[in-house]
This record gives C-alpha cells, sequence and structure tokens, in this order.
C-alpha cells in the first residue's frame, strides 16, 4: 500500500479528523497524568513529538531490512531508543521540568499511537511523507494536551503557566485525577458536537465504539 | 385514535391490561414525601438557612434538567420528579452553612454528567446526588466541612462552629465525645433526635426512619439494601471500633452518627444504581457496611458512607450479572455446552 495523500492533508488529518486523544481515543494516559498544568502538558506534548516523528522517520528508512515477522520488537527498540534520547536530553537541558515529568517521558514508549503510527504507516510509506505524518500526529497530540491542562490548570489553580490569572482556586477537583477524566471526556464530547454539527461527521471517539 | 373504535368499545390495546397504580413519577414524589421530616428536622435545628439551602439545589436541579433536554432537543422530563428527588437530596447532604454557589455548582454537575450525560433517568452509574456531595467535599473541602451547632431557635441564631460526632471521635477520640453529650444515654438521645453538628438531613434519625417507614411500607424498598448495610457497619463497629480490643465497640453510636441512616434507605437503595435481585442486594450492603467501617474507623476520612455507597455502585452490574435468577425450565446440561 502506498501513500496517495499530500503530505499537507497527513498532518491536516494528524491534527482533527484522526487526533490521537480526542477523535481515535489512544494514549489517554498522559492526558490525564500530565496535564494538571498547562507547562507539563506542553512539554508531555512536545516530547511525545519529537519522538513521532524520529521513530516515524526511521522506521520508514529501515522499512526494507527489517524482517515482517518481528517487525514490533524492532519497531519497540526504535521507539525505546528514541524515548531515552528524549529523557537524557530533557534531563540535561531541562532539569526543572524533568525532575517533575521525568517517570512520564519514560512511558512514552507504551503508548499505542507511537507504535500504531509505525506499524501502519511508517513501515509502509517513504521517509518524508512519514515524517509529516508523525509530525501531524504530535502536533495534535501536542494541541490536545494543550487545550486539557489549558482548563484544568486555569480553573484548578487559576494560574496561566504558572502566572495568576485568577486569585482563588475556583474548582479544585479539576487539577486531581478526576479533574483529567472530567476534562478530557467532556472536550471530547464538545468536538464531537462540534463535528457532528458543524461538519456532518458521524462523531467518532472511543465512546461511540459501535 | 379512531373515533368508531373509541365510541364502540372495541379498541384492544395490546397487554398487560391490569396495571397498578404505581408509575415512576408516582415513586419519585412518595419519597420526596418521606424526606420531607428530615427536611423539617434540618430547618429546625439548623434555621431557615437549611431550608433555602435546599430549596436552592431543587431549583438547580430542575433547571439543569429542563435546559438539558432543551438542549439536545429531547422531551421534557421535569414533571417524572426524579430532578427534585436528587435536588432534595443534595440538599439535604449540605452543610446548612455552606456559601450559596456551593449547592448549585454541585447540583448542576449532578444533574448534567452525573444524570443526564449517561442517559438520564435508569441509565447513570452513580447516584446523582452523591457525586454531587463528592465533588462538594473534593473541590471545597474547608467550606464542606464547617459544622455549626443546632440551636432550634428560629430567630436570633447565634451560631456556633463544631465538629460532627464522628470528626470528635476521629480527632479526640471516644472519651472527648462523652464529654461533650454527658453521658451514653443522653448521647443516644440527642443523636436520635437529631440535636448534633452535621449535613441538614442527616442529623435526626428519627425524622429519617419515619420516611424510610413510609417507603418499606409502601413497599418502594425492601429490608435487604438497608438492614445488611447497618447490620454489617454494627457488626464491624462492635467488632473493631473498641480502641481496647476486640469486641468493645459501640456499634449504636455509628449506627445513629454521620449519614448511615440517610445513605442506608435512602440513598443505597436508589433503584438505578443498586442491584436488582434480592440477593445481589443483600451482597450490597454488606459491602457498604464494610467499606464504611474501614473508612471510619481506618481511614483519613471521618465519615465513609459516601464513599462506600459510590464505590458500590460501579459493582451493581456485575453484581446483577452474577446473580441472575434461574431462568424457568432452562436444564443445567445447556447451560454448561454454552460455554
Amino acid at each position: 500500500m502506498s501513500n496517495t495523500k499530500t503530505n499537507w492533508q497527513l498532518v491536516r488529518e494528524g491534527i482533527l479528523t484522526d487526533n490521537t486523544i480526542f477523535r481515535m481515543a489512544i494514549s489517554l494516559c498522559p492526558s490525564i497524568a500530565v496535564t494538571s498544568s498547562l507547562r507539563n502538558g506542553f512539554l508531555m506534548g512536545a516530547a511525545v513529538l519529537f519522538v513521532q516523528v524520529m521513530v516515524n522517520m526511521t522506521v520508514s528508512a529501515m522499512r526494507n531490512v527489517i524482517h515482517p515477522k518481528i517487525r514490533i520488537p524492532i519497531f519497540m527498540l526504535i521507539i525505546s531508543a528514541w524515548v531515552s534520547v528524549t529523557d537524557m536530553g530533557m534531563a540535561a537541558f531541562a532539569r526543572e521540568a524533568y525532575r517533575q515529568m521525568g517517570l512520564y517521558i519514560e512511558l512514552i514508549v507504551a503508548f499505542a499511537s507511537i507504535l500504531a503510527k509505525a506499524e501502519l504507516f511508517a513501515s509502509k510509506n517513504k521517509v518524508v511523507p512519514s515524517m509529516f505524518e508523525g509530525f501531524g500526529m504530535g502536533v495534535g497530540f501536542l494541541i490536545a494536551l494543550c487545550i486539557i491542562s489549558f482548563f484544568r490548570e486555569l480553573l484548578g489553580r487559576g494560574t496561566l503557566w504558572g502566572l495568576e490569572i485568577i486569585a482563588a482556586k475556583p474548582l479544585l477537583i479539576m487539577v486531581l485525577p478526576a479533574g483529567g477524566f472530567l476534562t478530557t471526556g467532556l472536550l471530547m464530547g464538545f468536538f464531537n458536537w462540534v463535528d457532528m454539527h458543524y461538519f456532518g461527521g458521524k462523531g467518532a471517539g472511543g465512546a461511540s465504539g459501535h | 385514535m379512531d373515533a368508531t373504535l373509541k365510541k364502540d368499545n372495541l379498541l384492544v390495546s395490546v397487554s398487560p391490561h391490569v396495571k397498578s397504580e404505581e408509575s415512576v413519577s408516582r415513586i419519585m414524589w412518595t419519597v420526596c414525601l418521606s424526606l420531607m421530616p428530615a427536611l423539617i428536622s434540618g430547618v429546625y435545628y439548623f434555621g431557615p438557612r437549611a431550608a433555602l439551602v435546599t430549596a436552592l439545589c431543587i431549583l438547580t436541579a430542575l433547571f439543569s434538567e429542563l435546559l438539558f433536554k432543551r438542549f439536545v432537543n429531547a422531551d421534557s422530563t421535569i414533571n417524572d420528579g426524579s430532578a427534585f428527588l436528587t435536588g432534595l437530596l443534595v440538599g439535604l447532604n449540605f452543610p446548612a452553612t455552606v456559601a450559596f454557589y456551593i449547592p448549585i455548582v454541585s447540583t448542576f454537575f449532578a444533574i448534567v454528567i452525573t444524570k443526564q450525560l449517561f442517559g438520564g433517568l435508569g441509565y447513570n452509574v452513580f447516584n446523582p446526588a452523591l457525586m454531587a456531595r463528592a465533588f462538594a467535599l473534593i473541590t471545597w473541602p474547608r467550606a464542606m466541612t464547617t459544622w455549626i451547632e443546632p440551636t432550634a431557635k428560629f430567630i436570633g441564631v447565634d451560631a456556633h462552629t463544631t465538629a460532627t460526632p464522628l470528626g470528635i471521635l476521629k480527632e479526640d477520640g471516644l472519651d472527648k465525645l462523652m464529654a461533650v453529650f454527658g453521658n451514653a444515654s443522653s448521647m443516644y438521645t440527642e443523636l436520635f433526635f437529631g440535636h448534633r453538628a452535621g449535613s441538614l438531613g442527616e442529623t435526626s434519625i428519627l425524622a429519617l426512619l419515619i420516611g424510610a417507614a413510609i417507603l418499606l411500607y409502601k413497599r418502594y424498598i425492601t429490608w435487604h439494601i438497608p438492614l445488611s448495610f447497618l447490620g454489617t457497619a454494627a457488626l464491624l463497629a462492635w467488632v473493631f471500633g473498641g480502641k481496647t480490643g476486640l469486641f468493645t465497640g459501640d456499634p449504636i453510636l455509628h449506627l445513629l452518627s454521620g449519614g448511615m441512616v440517610l445513605g442506608a434507605f435512602f440513598m443505597a437503595t436508589d433503584y438505578v444504581t443498586a442491584p436488582s435481585l434480592k440477593a445481589g442486594q443483600i451482597l450490597f450492603g454488606v459491602c457498604c457496611g464494610a467499606i464504611t467501617m474501614m473508612i471510619r474507623l481506618k481511614g483519613g476520612f471521618p465519615e465513609g458512607v459516601m464513599f462506600a455507597i459510590l464505590i458500590m455502585n460501579c459493582f451493581a452490574p456485575i453484581i446483577d450479572r452474577n446473580f441472575k435468577t434461574k431462568v424457568f425450565g432452562a436444564k443445567k446440561a445447556n447451560k454448561d455446552k454454552g460455554k
């Protein structure tokens, strides 16, 4: 199967119609775990963006030398390698952020979305489309995390990126794990609603599995 | 309807032809009525503000229900009484002194997110009223645990903040609690009539029991959940509740304090979120009682009824699936073959 879409289409799909969190409802773990502040959400999204682009490019470049029968372990090795690079890079250059989110950076290895993109797209397509595909997905992920963490930090702490916006803490529940589930679910419903009412979509997402 | 058919009395509808008078809305309104003694006792002990908080909850509940149904273009369900009941129960679960925005936001959360977004009445996983309380307790912990002493004076209320009996028991121990009430028998009396700090509807056991008697008499609830709930809690309180060793605890104190009676008779018995078969209901009640006592005796919160019922709400569908009634005429061999 070769790709017939333009690079721009691939980026657009990754951000909008195939958005990892709001449309495909996979890799939801970070959307709850690290989005209690906008800064953490952004850094996590940026780390995933980097890992996804690099993994897609590496897998795509090696696609003709990987034996199909052992492709999944090879993909995992590639993913782990790039996650380690990200992990060590953050530990060296962004110590303060790393202290807060180091554990979750390592968890990127287990993200379904990264392996899915490697298996479904990168292993069957050339390097440049794979790069754009990974970029689109990563940016979509980044945007989703930023939206979720925007609401959670603003409502839960009254701050944005550590700066005080509201003097009080309006809804403490939003920075707790329960708030992560609530925000993600409500935003997913909102985007489905927008899609159904203004773009004639069927309202995809994990909830309507049937 | 065809006019000629009606005239000739030839119209035959599908069965059932003999129906009871009961309906969802009738049950809901009766439960509301049975909660009136508790509301009256709350107003009696905590002043007119208790009535105001409850009225606010009810109005918010009705308004949220109306708004949501309008938003999704569905028929209004406001007359079935379920939103009114949720609002009333939320109100009875708040301290009377709570700031007014807290019941409004919490009730909105209960109706829209806990009930309507899951599909409306009959589809909600969790008890909406308890979710409202859990939401409020987590979001505004200070406001939700500031209790005032009951005054039983209607005008000129000079409120003192104090801890609930369970709060005193958790922080300072039984001796301090005895010092507050004098002796054990006067403590039981005060607790039974509801002269203590607490949520505005949970304090008067007498008022709650009057309401529960109505529901039991009308057979809207059965004894299975409340009795197993209270029985398990009393047993565990007796066995593990004492400081000096096993079997020295005070079960009566634990039954009369906190939201135990309100929870067991009015919250845990919610048709939607509890198992529907008798054996399952007993298991449900036993687990509720056990979790409540676990939280009260070992957990960080002084009161555990709310969390116990919410946790068991998750398990209600699983319990129901494993306590299926035997299908009449079904053979065991067929059942095995299916697996």
